[in-house]
């Protein structure tokens, strides 16, 4: 008997629907991921009275929290419809949890850099006021953004794996993981690059060890499902991702005399985490082109449980 | 969380808050005796105004349709095989009995049939081939398969000719002819066989797409399937990737997303969908989904009563993946032939998991950005 093809497929058209998702939606997994990061060094910052810290932090996680709102949008079919989002709040669509999840943190992310202008205000009236109370209502704010910040930075790895795209789904108890490596590592990147230190130095290693360790599960531990994270684009893109995390994690320790190296570092680390979100999305979108990583494991499956879901006989 | 709210049996429209919900309804495609007309496709597009899909020609078949999208919301899929590339036997009399099977009547084509199938040398009363070029060569005149029951097709059998079986897989027609099929000698041959399938929404127990919609536009009718609001939907595209079937699809000049709505406004108005309707074999079945499992059940064992031994239901098992199907099928090979998934899970069977996982996740990060700052600063 010629041995059987190894999966079956209508004329090989894909079985699942490609995400219709553009890379719009991978910069905005490393821009949420960034204003978590920055969250917490701005945080942190608040509460060792590293003011270049705070202020970096807080700036950059506002910016990266209107990127990730304007590339949010964007990709909708319907961007005039955005505040449709606001209609429910569903836990079985990680889409809405995350969508109240920026809004909140957008919230405390905003009111946290807002404070950041008090001292610049003038002493007297209104404005006056304001210089005085801002400060203290940032600091709250700011602990509030970095209380949602880990949210944010892993809530985005439950938007893909709760999806039929074979690649993300079944990688799902290891997403998460890589995308909170990821975004500690680019908040580091961020804070070595405006105030480098010891606790920066800290956070870009444990950051890179959880992002590689956990992306390492991702790329090896599913079977034929990590594969598309293997090969091809999104492999090319994953394998440059851990260099330049690897890279930055040892240059921010080796780096430590030079306030150069250190930001080179930040940089490296940077850019990682940016590979690491697109590579992760074209990793999936490859899995849904291909139907083999439809088929295969979901037959595997059936004849692990011995037999057929589909009722009626085996054919002879 | 009542228990199988996210996975397994369940009455979808009661689960969704209807008091007094009518009985849930669906689909019943039975594929074995689609002809392919696409009537379905067209009365879909007609009743729904559904816009065109592009006129391509795909050149894989006569399907040019190509699969369900945002503007197919039925589709024909066309499945032409040299011979069960399953391993099932085509050749089993019954449901083809009096059909000319066998060999194609042009040698050259059994020549190349034997080249790319070998023979399996299992099906009963069908020899292995021994040399399966040379009697390729010679076959061709002859029907096999006829019924065993002394069921000799019709005009079949007085011109069979001896020539053992090239590739033991039995064939359908090829092209329209005036006669009844089989009913000539000259019958024109052809090595494979057409299979036929109408694939439409499968409105899921658990509906994968509608369980990740952000914006409530997806929601569960009173009569259990699903549908789309298009006043609500922001074209987010979230449950197209959350359809583990590939169905639901965003229109791209108009950026939401759409499928098969069941015809709600038909169905609430006691009218058959448009499909149904229009089908001329009832292939499409619409009803009572208790009434549909339990007549689709009967059609099965006739059947294979009948020899179809691959006749076999799809989505119609209440504790499947996605906690069957309110549209299911009769199918005469595996699913993935079709385009279908083997054996699909709804995405959200397993959100709670994901969810402790990323909640360890984010705690794993907080106590991170902790520890760095912790202790003496530098």
């Amino acid at each position: 008997m010629v041995p059987k093809a190894d999966f079956q497929s209508y004329y090989g058209r894909p079985i699942v629907r490609p995400p219709v998702w553009t890379h719009d939606i991978a910069i905005y997994l490393f821009t949420g991921g960034l204003a978590a990061g920055s969250a917490l060094i701005a945080a942190g910052g608040q509460a060792s009275k590293d003011p270049v810290l705070r202020v970096a932090g807080r700036g950059t996680a506002l910016a990266a929290l209107g990127a990730s709102a304007f590339f949010l949008i964007k990709d909708l079919g319907r961007p005039d419809r955005f505040h449709h989002m606001l209609r429910v709040a569903k836990p079985t669509s990680p889409m809405s949890m995350g969508t109240w999840l920026l809004s909140f943190f957008g919230g405390a992310a905003g009111v946290a850099a807002a404070a950041e202008v008090a001292p610049f205000l003038p002493e007297r009236g209104l404005l006056g006021v304001a210089r005085k109370v801002l400060p203290p209502v940032g600091a709250a704010a700011g602990y509030g953004a970095a209380a949602l910040a880990p949210g944010l930075a892993t809530y985005t790895a439950v938007l893909f794996a709760d999806t039929a795209v074979p690649s993300w789904n079944a990688a799902y108890p290891d997403l998460p993981f890589m995308f909170a490596g990821s975004a500690l590592a680019s908040g580091a990147g961020v804070g070595l690059i405006a105030a480098p230190g010891r606790p920066m130095r800290r956070m870009a290693v444990a950051g890179a060890a959880i992002e590689l360790a956990a992306g390492h599960r991702v790329e090896h531990g599913h079977g034929l499902l990590s594969e598309p994270y293997r090969n091809g684009r999104p492999g090319k893109l994953l394998k440059a991702a851990r260099v330049l995390t690897a890279v930055g994690a040892v240059g921010a320790v080796v780096g430590r005399r030079s306030r150069v190296v250190s930001a080179l570092a930040g940089v490296s680390l940077l850019a990682g985490s940016v590979l690491t979100r697109f590579g992760v999305f074209e990793g999936g979108v490859e899995s849904a082109k291909d139907p083999r990583y439809t088929v295969i494991p979901q037959r595997e499956g059936l004849n692990k449980a011995g037999g057929r879901k589909v009722s009626g006989p085996s054919p002879s | 969380m009542e228990s199988n709210s996210l996975y397994g049996p369940l009455d979808p429209a009661p689960e969704a808050g209807y008091t007094d919900a009518p009985p849930r309804m669906g689909f019943f495609t039975d594929t074995s005796v689609c002809i392919g007309c696409k009537a379905c496709e067209v009365a879909c597009k007609t009743w729904n105004a559904v816009p065109d899909d592009g006129f391509d020609l795909l050149g894989h078949s006569y399907d040019n349709t190509g699969g369900l999208t945002a503007n197919s919301w039925r589709h024909v899929a066309f499945i032409e095989q040299p011979r069960s590339s399953s391993g099932a036997s085509t050749d089993t009399p019954g449901a083809f009995a009096g059909l000319p099977v066998g060999p194609s009547s042009v040698p050259a084509t059994n020549v190349i049939a034997a080249q790319t199938s070998a023979d399996t040398g299992t099906s009963p009363g069908i020899l292995p081939a021994v040399d399966a070029l040379s009697a390729a060569a010679t076959a061709g005149s002859e029907f096999l398969g006829a019924a065993p029951s002394g069921g000799c097709g019709s005009g079949g059998c007085g011109s069979s000719s001896g020539g053992s079986s090239s590739g033991g897989g039995a064939q359908m027609l090829g092209m329209p002819m005036t006669d009844l099929p089989g009913r000539v000698n000259e019958a024109p041959r052809s090595d494979f066989r057409w299979l036929m399938m109408s694939n439409v929404c499968k409105h899921c127990t658990h509906a994968g797409c509608l369980d990740v919609c952000p914006t409530g536009a997806l929601f569960r009718t009173e009569f259990g399937t699903v549908v789309v609001q298009d006043d609500i939907c922001n074209g987010c595209g979230y449950c197209i990737s959350g359809c583990p079937y590939g169905v639901i699809d965003r229109r791209d000049d108009d950026g939401r997303a759409w499928k098969c709505t069941l015809c709600y406004d038909r169905i609430g108005d006691g009218l058959m969908p448009a499909c149904a309707t229009a089908c001329p074999t009832e292939s499409i079945q619409f009803g009572e989904l208790d009434e549909l499992r339990e007549r689709a059940a009967r059609r099965v064992e006739t059947l294979q009563a009948q020899g179809v031994a691959e006749a076999r239901l799809y989505g119609n098992d209440p504790s499947d993946g996605v906690g069957g199907d309110g549209a299911f099928f009769l199918l005469l090979d595996e699913p993935e032939v079709y385009g279908l998934p083997p054996d699909p899970h709804v995405p959200t069977r397993d959100v709670v998991s994901m969810w402790k996982k990323a909640g360890l996740a984010a705690l794993t990060m907080a106590a991170t950005a902790v520890v760095a700052f912790a202790g003496r600063r530098k």
